[in-house]
C-alpha cells in the first residue's frame, strides 16, 4: 500500500523490540468477542489510477456551474479566484501543518491570522475579529451565545429575512439551551418591524444585510432601538464582497458582525467547508469565542505572533468555556486572506460594483419579460423573482435547458406562500451571453402551458 | 488537540544581537506585515471597469474608504510563500501531536476535491444537478457506517466539537422524547477527556460529573456504576482514550448505562487505532464522531477546516439533524426539513463539509479494507515500538502495559533536574522535530503523548527515538542552561505569551507618528 512504509521484515523487528509475538498482541485490550478481522464489506486498496478513474466518474454525474449560465447565491457564490490562492494555500507548510500551539515553528500561519483577522476588522468597519469560524451560520450561532452572555438575557430576536437555514441553526441551539427565540415572518420587502419584536428581555437582534432576499438594509434604526433596550445588535452578511459597495455593519452601529466568507478564495465545494467571519467591539473580546492571534516579542525582542486569551476556551476553561469550539477554518482563511491581499480596497470596490452592475443588467433583462416582476427596489447583486409559475418547477425547467437560474424560495420556506419567488444572484462570473441565454429560457418556460 | 497549559516566558533576555544588516538569517526572511507593504491603489487582480449602468444600491451605498491594501500579484506570492516557510509540516517531518494524528496527507485527495462535478457545485442547485456530489456524500457514508457498525450517521457537523454536539443533541432529543427532559440533566466525564467533553455538555444546558481514571488509566465500570443515577443522561468517553490505551471495561461501561437508562457517547478522536479491529457499534456506543481530518487523512491546514460526522445508534438514529440523503428509485435526495419526524434540527446551512468528504472518500478507496486494517496496525506497532524504546531513560504513568496507538510519558523522571515537559518540548524544536503533544491529558503529570502515526518509515522513527534519547540523557545529566534557553534555532525564540494574554494586540493599527 503506497502510503504505508513499513516493510514486512521491519514490522517484525519493532514486535521484537517490544518484545511481543504479533501484532494482535497489542490489541489485547479489545474483548475477544468484540474483535472483527478486517472489513469484510468494503472492497480492497486501489491504485492512484484506479480511484481517479472512479471519482472522475462520479463527479461526472454533477453539472459543474461553470459549464453553463449560473445565477446561484442565497449564501454562497461563484466567484473567479486568482490562480495564485489555490497554489499558495497548497504549500505543504500551509496544508499539512497543525493548529499553532508552537509559535517558534508556526509564525507562518499566526501572522496570516493575525492579518486575517486585521483584514475582517477593516472590512465589517469592527474593532477586533477573531481566527475564523466553521461558517457562516454557525459564526451566526455562536454570535447569539455571545450576546446572552454579554446581556445576561436568553431572548435572540431574528428577522424575517435572514438566510433560514442560519435561523434554523439558531433555533436548534436555542431549543437545545432552553433559550427564547422569536423569529419574524418572512419578510421579502424589509418592510417589518424590528424594534416592536424588542423587549427588556431582548439579548439581541439579529439581522442580514444585504438580507436574503436581496434587500441591503439601513441598520442604524434597529441598533438604535436595541440599543434603548439594553439589547446588542448582531449584523450577518452572506457575501463578503458585498461590503465593498454597502455600508459596513460597523457603520450602522453593529456589535457583532458574523458572516460568511466563501466568497473570497473559496469554490463553491457544495456547502463547505467555507470559513465563518467573526468582529465585535473591543470591550467584549473576552466573550468572543474562537481562537485568536496576538502580537508579542519573543526572546530575542523581536515581533512575533501567537495564540492568545486561551481562558476563554474549552481546554482551559472546560465547561467554563465561552464555546466548545477548538479549530477555526484555518486554510479557508487563507484562502479568504490572500484572495483579499490581491485585491486589496481598491480591487475589491471594482470587483463588487462589477458584481452590482452585472445584477442590475440581469434584472433589466428579466424584467422586461412580461409577468415577471423583481420585487427589490435596491439590491447588490441579487434580488427576488416573483414569476406567474411555481418557482421550484420553474427552477428545474431552466435547469433542463442548462440554465441555472437561482433558488426557488419555497425550497428553504415550504409552506410560506412564497412558491411564486425565486431568488436569483450575479457575480463577475457571468457574461452578457449568460443573461441573453437566462432571459431567452426564462421566456420560453413561462410561454409553455405550466 | 490542545497543548497549551502552560504560557511560556522568556527567563532571560537572550542577546538580541543580529548578525545581519536585514534581520534576515540566510533562508530565514524576517517578513513584514501586508498592513506596512501594501497598498491602499494596489492591486494584484485586473478587473475591467463596468459599461455605465445605473445604480441600484440607492442609500445603501457604503461612502467610507475600506482600510485594505493590496499587493500585485508578484509581492503576494512572495510575502506567503516567505511567511509559509516558518511553518513545521507534516511533509517536512513527523508531527508527533498525540490525540492530533498527523498522517500523511495523499495530494490524490487534493487533487480530486477539485474535480469540478465536487468543487464547483453550488449547495443549493436542483438536486436532479447535483447527483454526483450526493454520491460522494454517500459513498462515505456507507463507508462509515461499515467501519463504525452503527444504525445512520449524521453527515454535517464541521468539525470534532461540532459533531460532538450533533451527537449530544441527538441525546437530549432522545431524552425529551421519552418525557425525561426535565429530570435527566447530568453528563458523566472523565476527568482524563478533552475539554472539547465538558464544553459540549455545558452548551445545551447539561452539568457535568466527572468520573476518576483508575490506576491503570481505564475508567473502572464501579466508578461509573457510582457515579449513575436516575438524573444522568449521558457518559462522554473517549476510546481508545486519551492515555493511548482502549478502554477494557468499556462493554461494561455500556452496559451499565444503558441499564441506568442514559446513553453512551463515545468521542471517536483516537477512531484511527481501531478502523479494522473493532466496531464501536457492538461495542454498545450510540453516538460517536469520527474526525475525518485525524482517521482519514484531511488536510489540517494550519488549523482546519476539519469535519466531523457522527454515527448514531438505531435508539438514536431518528433524531438525527437535518440534512441527510436518501437513495430513492435509483437517484439521490436531500432531506432539508424534518417532513413530521422526530430531527432534532440542523447544525449548519447546506450539507457539510463536502470538500473534506471527498477527500476522506479518496483516502478509504485508496486504502480498502485491507489498507485500513494495515494502517490501524502500523500506527499502534510505531507507537509501541515508540514506548518501548524510550521506556528505559523516561517513564511511562502505567508501566509496560502495550499502548494503541499513541504513547504516555509522565514527567517522573525530569524530576530533580529542575526542568519540565516544556524545556524537553522546546528542545525537540532544536533538533528539527514538532514536539508531542504535552501537558494533556490533565490526569497525568507533566504528561508528553506521542503519536508517531502509521506514516512513518523505520528509520524516520529510530532517528526520533534516538535523538529522545539524547535529549533526555543530556536532561538528565543536568544541562539546564541548554535546555532552559531552548530553542535557539527556528525562527523564533520562546515567547511572551504572558504579555500577548495581559495587552492583547489583536489587528495591526497603524502606528502614530513619531
Amino acid at each position: 500500500m503506497r502510503y504505508l512504509p513499513l516493510h514486512a521484515s521491519e514490522r517484525e523487528a519493532m514486535l521484537a523490540r517490544i518484545g511481543v509475538l504479533d501484532i494482535e498482541a497489542l490489541f489485547a485490550d479489545i474483548p475477544a468477542d468484540k474483535r472483527i478481522d478486517g472489513l469484510l464489506d468494503m472492497p480492497l486498496a486501489k491504485s492512484e489510477m484506479a480511484v481517479e478513474r472512479a471519482m472522475t466518474t462520479m463527479a461526472s454525474r454533477s453539472l459543474a456551474a461553470g459549464s453553463g449560465p449560473f445565477f446561484l447565491g442565497a449564501g454562497a457564490y461563484r466567484r473567479h479566484i486568482p490562480a495564485s490562492v489555490d497554489h499558495l494555500i497548497q504549500r505543504s507548510e500551509f496544508l499539512t501543518s497543525y493548529t499553532p500551539y508552537q509559535p517558534e515553528i508556526a509564525q507562518g500561519t499566526l501572522q496570516v491570522l493575525f492579518e486575517f483577522q486585521t483584514q475582517v476588522a477593516a472590512l465589517t468597519g469592527m474593532e477586533v475579529a477573531n481566527a475564523s469560524m466553521y461558517d457562516g451560520s454557525t459564526a451566526c450561532g455562536e454570535a447569539m451565545l455571545m450576546a446572552h452572555r454579554l446581556t445576561r438575557r436568553n431572548k435572540a430576536v431574528i428577522s424575517g429575512a435572514l438566510h433560514p437555514q442560519y435561523a434554523d441553526v439558531a433555533a436548534t441551539l436555542a431549543h437545545m439551551a432552553a433559550e427564547k427565540l422569536v423569529r419574524l415572518p418572512p419578510d421579502v420587502t424589509a418592510s417589518e418591524d424590528l424594534a416592536a419584536a424588542i423587549d427588556n428581555e431582548t439579548s439581541c437582534v439579529i439581522v442580514q444585510s444585504p438580507d436574503f432576499f436581496g434587500n441591503p438594509r439601513d441598520l442604524t434604526p434597529t441598533a438604535a432601538a436595541a440599543h434603548a433596550r439594553g439589547a446588542l445588535l448582531i449584523a450577518v452578511f452572506t457575501d463578503p464582497v458585498a461590503l465593498g459597495a454597502v455600508r459596513s455593519p460597523g457603520e450602522m452601529g453593529a456589535d457583532i458582525a458574523v458572516g460568511e466568507g466563501q466568497g473570497l478564495g473559496n469554490a463553491l465545494n457544495f456547502g463547505g467547508p467555507y470559513v465563518g467571519l467573526f468582529a465585535t467591539r473591543a470591550k467584549n473580546v473576552r466573550q468572543m469565542p474562537g481562537r485568536l492571534a496576538g502580537e508579542t516579542v519573543d526572546a530575542a525582542g523581536r515581533r512575533s505572533f501567537v495564540l492568545t486569551l486561551s481562558t476563554r476556551e474549552q481546554h482551559i476553561r472546560r465547561e467554563k468555556a465561552t464555546s466548545n469550539i477548538c479549530t477555526n477554518s484555518g486554510l479557508c482563511a487563507l484562502a479568504f486572506s490572500i484572495h483579499l491581499t490581491l485585491l486589496g480596497a481598491a480591487g475589491l470596490e471594482r470587483l463588487a460594483k462589477v458584481n452590482h452592475a452585472n445584477a442590475v443588467q440581469l434584472a433589466d433583462r428579466l424584467s422586461a419579460i412580461p409577468t415577471v416582476e423583481i420585487v427589490n427596489a435596491h439590491f447588490f447583486n441579487e434580488f427576488t423573482l416573483r414569476t406567474p409559475r411555481p418557482a421550484a418547477e420553474l427552477v428545474e425547467a431552466l435547469a433542463r435547458r442548462g440554465v441555472i437560474g437561482g433558488l426557488p424560495v419555497s425550497r428553504l420556506l415550504p409552506g410560506a406562500g412564497l412558491d411564486d419567488c425565486i431568488i436569483v444572484a450575479s457575480t463577475e462570473t457571468n457574461t452578457d451571453a449568460d443573461r441573453a441565454a437566462y432571459a431567452q429560457a426564462l421566456s420560453d418556460c413561462l410561454s409553455m402551458k405550466a | 488537540m490542545n497543548v497549551q497549559g502552560r504560557p511560556t516566558r522568556p527567563e532571560t533576555a537572550a542577546s538580541s544581537a543580529r548578525g545581519t544588516f536585514t534581520g534576515n538569517r540566510g533562508l530565514d526572511i524576517e517578513e513584514a506585515l501586508i498592513f506596512e507593504t501594501g497598498r491602499i491603489d494596489a492591486t494584484g487582480v485586473d478587473i475591467d471597469e463596468p459599461a455605465p449602468f445605473r445604480s441600484k444600491l440607492g442609500p445603501h451605498a457604503r461612502t467610507t474608504a475600506i482600510d485594505l491594501p493590496g499587493l500585485s500579484e508578484p509581492e503576494a506570492v512572495r510575502h506567503y510563500v516567505r511567511l509559509s516557510r516558518n511553518n513545521y509540516s507534516i511533509d517536512a517531518g513527523i508531527y508527533p501531536l498525540g490525540s492530533c494524528t498527523m498522517k500523511h496527507n495523499p495530494r490524490l485527495n487534493e487533487k480530486m476535491a477539485r474535480l469540478p462535478g465536487f468543487a464547483d457545485v453550488h449547495p443549493l442547485q436542483p438536486v436532479s444537478t447535483a447527483q454526483g456530489a450526493l454520491e460522494a456524500v454517500e459513498a462515505l457514508a456507507n463507508a462509515l457506517l461499515t467501519m463504525t457498525g452503527m444504525a445512520a450517521v449524521a453527515m454535517s457537523p464541521k468539525a470534532g466539537a461540532h459533531g460532538e454536539l450533533c451527537g449530544m443533541m441527538a441525546i437530549k432529543a432522545a431524552i425529551e422524547a421519552r418525557g425525561e427532559g426535565a429530570t435527566r440533566r447530568v453528563v458523566l466525564v472523565p476527568d482524563s477527556a478533552h475539554g472539547t467533553n465538558p464544553a459540549t455538555a455545558a452548551l445545551i444546558g447539561y452539568s457535568v460529573r466527572s468520573v476518576p481514571a483508575g490506576e491503570d488509566g481505564n475508567v473502572d465500570v464501579e466508578a461509573v456504576r457510582a457515579a449513575l443515577a436516575p438524573d444522568v443522561a449521558a457518559i462522554m468517553l473517549t476510546n481508545p482514550n486519551t492515555c493511548g490505551l482502549f478502554e477494557r471495561q468499556i462493554v461494561g461501561i455500556a452496559e451499565a448505562i444503558h441499564a441506568a437508562g442514559a446513553y453512551f457517547y463515545c468521542d471517536g478522536a483516537n477512531f484511527n487505532a481501531i478502523v479494522g479491529k473493532t466496531r464501536p457499534g457492538d461495542l454498545g456506543v450510540d453516538a460517536m464522531h469520527i474526525n475525518l481530518h485525524k482517521t482519514f487523512s484531511t488536510p489540517h491546514g494550519g488549523g482546519g477546516p476539519g469535519a466531523g460526522p457522527v454515527a448514531l445508534s438505531s435508539r438514536l438514529a431518528p433524531y438525527a439533524p437535518v440534512p441527510y440523503v436518501v437513495r430513492e428509485d435509483g437517484a439521490l435526495r436531500l432531506v432539508e426539513h424534518a417532513e413530521g419526524g422526530a430531527s432534532f434540527g440542523r447544525m449548519c446551512a447546506f450539507h457539510g463539509q463536502t470538500g473534506t468528504f471527498v477527500r476522506a472518500l479518496a483516502f478509504i478507496l485508496s486504502h480498502g479494507a485491507d489498507g485500513l486494517r494495515q494502517a490501524s496496525e502500523d500506527a499502534v506497532l510505531s507507537a509501541n515500538y515508540v514506548r518501548a524504546s524510550l521506556n528505559d531513560v523516561m517513564s511511562a504513568p502505567f508501566g509496560e502495559r502495550p499502548c494503541m496507538h499513541e504513547a504516555l510519558f509522565d514527567d517522573r523522571w525530569l524530576k530533580d533536574t529542575g526542568l519540565t515537559t516544556l524545556d524537553f518540548a522546546k528542545a525537540m524544536i532544536d533538533e528539527g522535530y514538532h514536539p508531542m503533544t504535552i501537558y494533556f491529558p490533565l490526569i497525568v503529570h507533566g504528561a508528553m503523548l506521542i503519536e508517531p502515526t502509521e506514516s512513518e518509515s523505520k528509520a524516520s522513527l529510530d532517528l526520533f527515538i534516538m535523538t529522545l534519547r539524547d535529549l533526555a540523557i543530556a536532561m538528565r545529566a543536568g544541562e539546564r542552561e541548554r535546555f532552559q534557553s531552548a530553542p535557539v534555532h527556528p525562527p523564533r525564540r520562546r515567547l511572551d505569551e504572558t504579555r500577548a494574554a495581559r495587552q492583547p494586540v489583536l489587528r495591526w493599527t497603524k502606528p502614530r507618528p513619531a
